[in-house]
């Protein structure tokens, strides 16, 4: 009887140590977004003051409006990158969908040795296309323009996006394809009508991870875009820290909530996805 | 007969939008780019013939080796501890206790935003004077570097920068755990196995795949690390964050030396091609597979 109840003290104690180091380590994670948003409320005179407050003397909300507005056109860059991720995420959904339809369901001659060079793009380092990249885009005047940030990363990479897909495919029993074929649908039917409605799931995390990429995508932007008007949010980010407001750190921090915010949002509202998408994900070993 | 030859056509009907991609995109710039690095090509009008005569001035280019380095460095401590960190959160937080999913929600944040936002969040936590970093250390007493202004400190500071961001890792490992099987642990208790055992001898070994695939990613995201360097401290101080990339940046889109560019790029390629290679090489020591068994 003795024994039973100091074990049962073990167990609560236990229990207590793990909810001790949970709650370090999330406050740990969480302190720099609170860091974030105190800086991005404090008023400019009371910046950088020694003591250290966590929490400023007044939390000036208009913070947020001046920062987005006043010094640089915040709004026109928010449009760009709403359109250039817009985009992107349609085409990429699209072609890599299509893509490994073909990969998982059809049988045609090399289709293994075209699915090793796919995943073997994966291991590629970007840097080494853009330099003949940049060369004959700029030859095709396509400098200054979205292209360059779209078309050779919605045709040609997407590795992961196609792998993801074709697993999930692999998922989807072959019994639908042959009795739709039976029905006299055509390939495309199959895909299109049967297939892709069932793989809803699946193209949500390759849109959520095209999102985040696209959103937050700095090397391409910063190499090819140079119109300010065309900047994109991230460009305009470091126009603002590298130009003269580059001191007014505040503002610095309330356009960097309000750019980070909607992958916050994003990833709130479809965390359960991303979690599944990359179990199947992890299919990749072996 | 006719429906097979049939659907191979429909087969590489759909598959032709990443070909033709491939082709453009990559196959072609990827050959492009090492017949460029034979040239001294400096935009706009310079392009002649000039054999490995890049590859030569990079062997003796003092902020090549540099670049390396610091890149080896980084790759080095930000790799494994980013395992080993992952690993031990996805631990914790694949424990069953009430209202664990808000705790993964909270360190899985960090890794859902990057770039350029990140970059300056950090450069004001790692401010020596007014940052959180050296104010948390101060709490304990510890006088705090100076971080990003110091040679010797720049590196680890990005390093614990992108500990910070273990969370993307951190998932795929809870999917790895969430894939060993219940028995595996219920036997080894019968056995009278402790936790302790229990990990090395069942989770570690089981994770060890999961482990693989993100080791190969994080080798090659690691050797190409830019946008904090180029955002927070420019490749400074005393180019001590002169990351490889960052200076092929330079070299191709700040002096617009194309050929010198290309011959860096192709030598990053092949680094990481060497690494990738010795890892699947090893991998066999080291990692389970469960199809071994059958």
């Amino acid at each position: 009887m003795k024994q039973k109840s100091s074990s049962k003290w073990q167990g609560m104690l236990l229990l207590t140590l793990k909810y001790i180091v949970l709650i370090i380590g999330a406050i740990l994670f969480l302190l720099p977004f609170l860091f974030m948003l105190s800086m991005s409320l404090t008023d400019s005179h009371e910046l950088f003051q020694i003591p250290f407050r966590l929490i400023p003397r007044s939390l000036n909300w208009l913070n947020y409006k001046e920062a987005w507005t006043e010094n640089y056109p915040f709004n026109l860059f928010l449009k760009n990158t709403i359109f250039v991720t817009g985009i992107f995420i349609l085409g990429q959904v699209t072609v890599c969908s299509l893509v490994a339809y073909s990969f998982a369901r059809l049988r045609w001659r090399g289709r293994n040795l075209l699915f090793t060079v796919l995943l073997s793009t994966l291991m590629l380092p970007a840097q080494v296309v853009i330099i003949p990249q940049f060369i004959y885009f700029s030859k095709l005047g396509w400098v200054n323009t979205y292209y360059p940030l779209l078309i050779p990363w919605i045709f040609g990479r997407g590795a992961f996006p196609i792998f993801l897909l074709r697993q999930f495919y692999m998922t989807i029993p072959l019994d639908l394809d042959e009795a739709a074929k039976i029905d006299g649908a055509t390939y495309f039917q199959i895909y299109y009508k049967i297939l892709l409605p069932l793989l809803k799931p699946a193209l949500g995390v390759v849109a959520i991870n095209g999102f985040m990429f696209q959103w937050n995508n700095f090397f391409e932007p910063l190499i090819y875009i140079n119109e300010k008007a065309k900047f994109t949010l991230a460009l305009g980010l470091r126009m603002f820290q590298a130009g003269e407001f580059g001191t007014y750190w505040n503002f610095l921090m309330a356009d960097s909530v309000l750019v980070a915010l909607p992958c916050f949002i994003i990833f709130f509202l479809f965390q359960k996805y991303l979690v599944q998408g990359t179990i199947i994900g992890g299919g990749l070993k072996g | 007969m006719k429906e097979i030859q049939r659907e191979e056509i429909y087969g590489y009907l759909f598959v032709s939008p990443w070909l033709i991609g491939y082709i453009l995109f990559i196959a072609f710039p990827v050959v492009y780019s090492l017949v460029i690095s034979l040239y001294k090509y400096t935009l706009p009008f310079t392009i002649k013939f000039t054999g490995f005569s890049n590859y030569k001035e990079i062997f003796y280019d003092p902020l090549f080796r540099t670049a390396l380095y610091n890149t080896a460095y980084y790759t080095i401590l930000a790799v494994p501890l980013g395992i080993i960190a992952s690993i031990i959160i996805a631990l914790i937080l694949n424990m069953k206790l009430k209202g664990i999913s808000y705790f993964r929600t909270i360190y899985y944040m960090p890794a859902v935003i990057s770039g350029v936002a990140v970059s300056l969040l950090w450069l004001v936590l790692l401010d020596p004077s007014s940052g959180l970093i050296n104010y948390l250390l101060s709490l304990l007493h510890i006088r705090g570097p100076v971080w990003l202004q110091d040679p010797k400190w720049a590196k680890p500071a990005l390093i614990i920068m992108s500990l910070w961001q273990s969370g993307g890792n951190m998932i795929i490992y809870l999917a790895g755990l969430q894939q060993i099987p219940e028995q595996l642990y219920e036997a080894a208790t019968i056995d009278g196995a402790n936790s302790w055992y229990k990990f090395w001898r069942i989770t570690l070994p089981l994770l060890t795949p999961t482990i693989f695939l993100s080791l190969v990613l994080s080798i090659i995201g690691s050797f190409q690390i830019f946008t904090q360097a180029y955002i927070m401290t420019g490749g400074g101080p005393l180019n001590s964050t002169l990351f490889y990339v960052l200076y092929l940046y330079q070299k191709g889109f700040q002096s617009f030396e194309m050929g010198y560019a290309s011959a860096l790029a192709w030598i990053l390629f092949v680094v990481v091609l060497v690494l990738t290679i010795i890892v699947f090489k090893t991998s066999w020591r080291w990692v389970y597979y469960e199809a071994e068994v059958k």
